[in-house]
Formats: C-alpha cells, sequence, structure tokens
C-alpha cells in the first residue's frame, strides 16, 4: 500500500492478464517506468514493444482493437497524449475503438525530468475528444479497480498515473469502484473539495484540518472526469454552496474547468480551482513539485477560509 | 465465383465519378489511379462476406489513403455491400458515405482513415491480433506516394519487419502527384523501393500499377512471401480513365464541374 498507481496500474494488468486473454499490452520502451513491464514477463507473447514510436503504438493498438482484443497502450503522459494526439482522435475515438492509453508520470510529481516531460494538459485534451472517457484513480486501491474496470468498459478510454507514491485512501477490502460516479469521502455542509488523483489525500487531510477549526468539508473524489457526475457535483452545490476543486494538472481545461462547467449550468455557486497554473513545469523532487504549486492541505484550508470569510 | 474484373473497373470508374460529380467535391485523381488494386483486392483474392461485414475472420483492407474514399466505396457497393445507388450520397449530411471512410459508418470498411500516415500501424494491429488468435487472415493496406512523407509510416514499416508480420500486404499507390505538385516538387521520395526494402521488407515494383493481372500475380507472390511483410509498388496514372485528369495535379482535390463533368463521365463510359 502507498504505492505509486503506476505500481498498482503494472500489478492490475497482470492480474486482468490472467483473467481475460483478449487484453494485451503495448509499451514504447518504457515498460520499466509505466510498470507494463510486468505483464510483459508474464505474458510475453501478448506484450507489444512498439519502439521508442508512440504514434505507432496507438495506431496498433487500435488495429488490435479492431479484431477483438484489449489493448492497453502505455507510456509517459506527454507521448501518448501530446504526441499520439492525432492517433488518439482519429485511430481511437473517432472510430471508437477500445484502446486503453495509459499516461504515467503525468502532472508536476513526475519530478526531475522536469518541464518536457510534466504533462499538465493531458486531462483538458483527452477530455476534449468525444467519446473518450478519462479516470484518474486516487490511489493504488482505486487504480487496481480502475484497470478492472477498463477492461469491462467499452470504448476508449484515458487512465492517468502517477509516478509518485502517494498515500493509500481506500481500504481494499472494502472499496468498490464505480466508473459513473464520483465517490463522497467525507460529508459536510459548509463547503465541498471536488478533487482526484493523488490531490484526494491530500483533500482529505485538508478537511480534517478544516474540522479541527469546526468547518465541515464535504470531498468528492472526482475520479471520472469524463463523463464526469454532474449529478452528484449539483447536489454538493446545493448543499454545501461553495466548491474547491483540486487537481495536480493545469487548471485550465482540467477538472476544476469540468466542475465549472457543469455547474455554471446547473447550479452556479462560487469555485475555487485549485491546480497548476497555466505553465510548463521544472525540475524538482516530485512531492517537492507539489508543494511548489502549492498542491496541499495548507493551500487549500487557506482557499477554503478566502471562501467562507472565516 | 470469378469476376469480369475489366467490366468491375470500369463500373467502379463509373461509381467515383459519378458520385463525385454528385458530391461536387472530394479527390477523384486519387481514386481513379487506385481502382485497380482495390478491384483485385476485393474482386478476386479477399475472403470476405458482404453479408457479414465483421467476420471475424475476414481478410481486411485498411485505406490508408483516406481520400480514396470513392474508390473503396465504389467496390464495397458493387460487391453488395450496399446499394450502388447510395454512392451519390458521398459527402452528403446523413449519408453513410463520409469523406473520409468511417468503419462505424459504412459496411465492409475495416478501419477509419483520413488523417494520413496511420493505416499501416492498424494493419499491423490487426496482423498481429490475427496471428495471436491462430488465424489466417490477410491485412491488406494501401498508401499514398504523398502519403510516404509521414513519419509515422516509417514507424510501422519498422514494426512490421520487425513482429514478421507476412500477413500484412501492402500497396504504393505511385501516380507521383500530391495536392501541391508533383512528389518531386513537394518532397522527393528518393529511390522508394530501396528505403522500403532497407526496412526489411520483401518489395515488388510493378511498372503498370492499373494492370489487374500484373497485381494479382503480386498479391499471389506476397502471399507465399514468409516470415516478412511485403510491398507492392505499384506505378499508377493519377486520374486515370478520365483524359483530362490523367497525369493532372490539379484534379487530386476537386470535382470536374458543368462540361467537364459530363466529359468525365463519356470518358469512363467508353473504357
Amino acid at each position: 500500500m502507498n504505492s505509486a498507481t503506476r505500481e498498482a496500474f503494472g500489478a492490475a494488468l497482470v492480474e486482468l492478464g490472467a483473467m481475460n486473454p483478449d487484453v494485451v499490452s503495448l509499451d514504447a520502451d518504457l515498460a520499466g517506468a509505466t510498470k507494463s513491464a510486468g505483464f510483459k514477463k508474464a505474458f510475453p507473447e501478448r506484450f507489444f514493444d512498439m519502439g521508442i514510436a508512440e504514434a505507432d503504438m496507438v495506431s496498433t493498438a487500435a488495429g488490435l482493437a479492431s479484431a477483438g482484443k484489449i489493448p492497453f497502450a502505455s507510456s509517459f503522459s506527454v507521448f501518448i497524449v501530446d504526441r499520439a494526439l492525432d492517433q488518439v482522435r482519429n485511430s481511437v475515438c473517432y472510430p471508437r475503438l477500445n484502446v486503453k492509453l495509459v499516461g504515467s508520470h503525468a502532472g508536476p510529481s513526475c519530478g526531475e525530468d522536469g518541464g518536457t516531460h510534466q504533462a499538465m494538459e493531458d486531462i483538458a485534451v483527452m477530455r476534449s475528444l468525444p467519446e473518450m472517457c478519462v479516470v484518474v484513480p486516487a490511489d493504488d486501491v482505486e487504480a487496481r479497480a480502475a484497470v478492472l474496470a477498463a477492461a469491462e468498459y467499452d470504448g476508449p478510454m484515458y487512465l492517468r498515473v502517477a509516478r509518485l507514491a502517494s498515500p493509500t485512501v481506500y481500504n481494499a477490502d472494502s472499496y468498490s469502484f464505480d466508473l459513473l460516479h464520483g465517490d463522497i469521502i467525507c460529508d459536510g455542509d459548509d463547503l465541498t473539495i471536488v478533487a482526484c488523483g493523488m490531490m484526494v489525500g491530500r483533500a482529505l487531510e485538508a478537511a480534517d484540518l478544516l474540522a479541527d477549526q469546526g468547518i465541515r468539508a464535504t470531498v468528492v473524489n472526482m475520479h471520472t472526469i469524463k463523463p464526469i457526475d454532474a449529478e452528484l457535483l449539483e447536489e454538493c452545490a446545493r448543499k454545501t454552496g461553495h466548491i474547491i476543486t483540486v487537481e495536480e494538472a493545469s487548471v485550465v481545461g482540467g477538472l476544476g474547468s469540468a466542475v465549472c462547467e457543469v455547474l455554471a449550468e446547473r447550479y452556479p455557486v462560487p469555485v475555487r480551482r485549485i491546480g497548476v497554473p497555466d505553465v510548463f513545469g521544472r525540475s524538482g523532487e516530485g512531492s517537492q513539485m507539489l508543494d511548489y504549486y502549492r498542491l496541499n492541505k495548507e493551500h487549500i484550508v487557506e482557499v477554503a477560509h478566502e471562501m467562507l470569510g472565516r | 465465383m470469378q469476376y469480369d474484373l475489366q467490366a468491375i473497373t470500369k463500373q467502379m470508374r463509373i461509381d467515383i465519378v459519378e458520385s463525385v460529380n454528385a458530391a461536387g467535391c472530394g479527390h477523384p485523381g486519387g481514386s481513379l489511379s487506385a481502382v485497380d488494386v482495390i478491384a483485385t483486392l476485393y474482386f478476386k483474392h479477399m475472403n470476405i462476406d458482404p453479408a457479414n461485414p465483421r467476420w471475424a475472420d475476414r481478410d481486411r483492407f485498411v485505406l490508408s489513403k483516406g481520400h480514396a474514399a470513392p474508390a473503396l466505396y465504389a467496390a464495397l457497393a458493387e460487391r453488395g455491400y450496399f446499394p450502388r445507388e447510395d454512392l451519390i450520397t458521398l459527402r452528403k449530411l446523413d449519408s453513410y458515405l463520409q469523406g473520409h471512410p468511417n468503419m462505424n459508418d459504412t459496411p465492409g470498411v475495416d478501419m477509419s482513415t483520413g488523417s494520413l500516415g496511420q493505416g499501416l500501424s492498424a494493419a499491423n494491429g490487426m496482423a498481429l491480433a490475427g496471428r495471436l488468435d491462430g488465424k489466417d487472415y490477410y491485412v491488406y493496406v494501401l498508401l499514398g506516394d504523398g502519403e510516404s512523407q509521414e513519419g509515422q509510416v516509417w514507424e510501422a514499416a519498422m514494426s512490421a519487419a520487425h513482429y514478421k508480420l507476412d500477413h500484412v500486404i501492402a500497396f504504393l499507390d505511385l501516380n507521383g502527384l500530391q495536392i501541391d505538385g508533383s512528389n518531386d516538387e513537394v518532397m522527393s521520395l528518393g529511390d522508394i523501393a530501396a528505403k522500403w526494402r532497407a526496412f526489411g521488407w520483401e518489395v515488388i515494383e510493378l511498372p503498370d500499377g492499373n494492370d489487374c493481372n500484373e497485381i494479382s500475380v503480386a498479391i499471389t507472390r506476397a502471399k507465399a512471401t514468409v516470415g516478412k511483410p511485403t510491398m507492392i509498388i505499384c506505378h499508377t496514372v493519377k486520374g486515370k480513365g478520365v483524359s483530362f485528369m490523367e497525369n493532372a495535379v490539379e484534379w487530386h482535390g476537386q470535382a470536374p464541374k458543368g462540361e467537364l463533368a459530363e466529359r468525365a463521365l463519356a470518358d469512363v463510359h467508353a473504357l
């Protein structure tokens, strides 16, 4: 437990491979880093290294899917989302093929590799594509569940996983993942914190601090950003009147934007977006980068105070 | 069943001119150059069932140069996938014949294409799936010459050789022209046969890539090739069959209008 979501992805893929012979894996010379290497070892005949050629990898995955396979194509998020965007759009989403794209090392927590490698825009870009489902698991327990759910879901999916290990939020024995519904982890009437990915854990820490100060926060894990659980968002807006979104991604077009889009049309309430500002990243240790962009409980608490005027 | 390929290719050229005329736009030049490869595949070599377009064991065809959709649609209609009368709905709102092929709109289309450079990768994926499933189907893919300027084509060329995909058989529609001019004016392909050989492919070069007999012999040879993919380089005539379109770059991406539309139709009827 407390392992990176990429580790959980790798382990779950092996689990899936044993259950379903149609599951295949492709990687672009990063199997060791994305953790698809476990599948490569367990099922070498169903693993395809495509070399450092992400465009070819994504369209090849589309061809495999057209013939009934369930391909998981993995690489760093920047290379799948940005370099192979045309292939994701035209080979996968346009024909609605059953391809699972796994982008690892997403966000500033990618760390030392720096600005070229930290995908800040991946959620925004992927959710703008018709037919694409976008999932950002909160921890290792949910990452495993999301990988298993991905194989059951028929259609294109982008699964965002992280390089950096983060605290486990869910109990592996009791957690039941529901792809199309956000998860209310704690309940309160004063405000709602909507988070995704490793920010869910930090949102819970912030909620604890706020509780000590007599402010009761609802925390929603919005693991699936597209299609987003609009009913749940409206319900939270009605109940708490204040929304804070927290994501380890650009505030341009990501979770915060998706929440604002829903609420602006259904039940407008004040929203504050916490995320990476509209900038490229830089080198630094992963957890250090989270603090550098103020993706931490202290900042969430501060924003809550500003919003509530107390 | 034996088809008369001369009659088929003539009818396909009529279909192409009629549908592009009706659409008032489209890509007649590269559709007409590709007719003979597509006809030879659909009417002589491919193991397919028009009544069951998604039959799992079928041979597949990927039109990587998706703008030649009118040629593919003509073949599918003549082969019985859908009514020939529908061809004139090409590119119209509510039609299932999109400007570039979409597998979910049109029965018989095996892969959506249109953004150049992606088809060979998809074909490789289909062949890998076939191998995993112990199936013996072939995957045919048609690339354009201008399309060969896309880097992904060469990524896929490397992959097909790496995975020894001898059930991938590719064709290059080498008519020498692309939208903005000749290949040599826009971006020279150089010794294209040598390039494919260097990537580990078996290469067959057809001096007359509009000759169905030559194409058929090459396909038979390609199917007998073991352990590597085959590229059949077809030297074709862009606009083949319409006198004023032949080897004329301006008919890459526009439909003839008025009197020229009539002349185009008369030309293909006279074939």
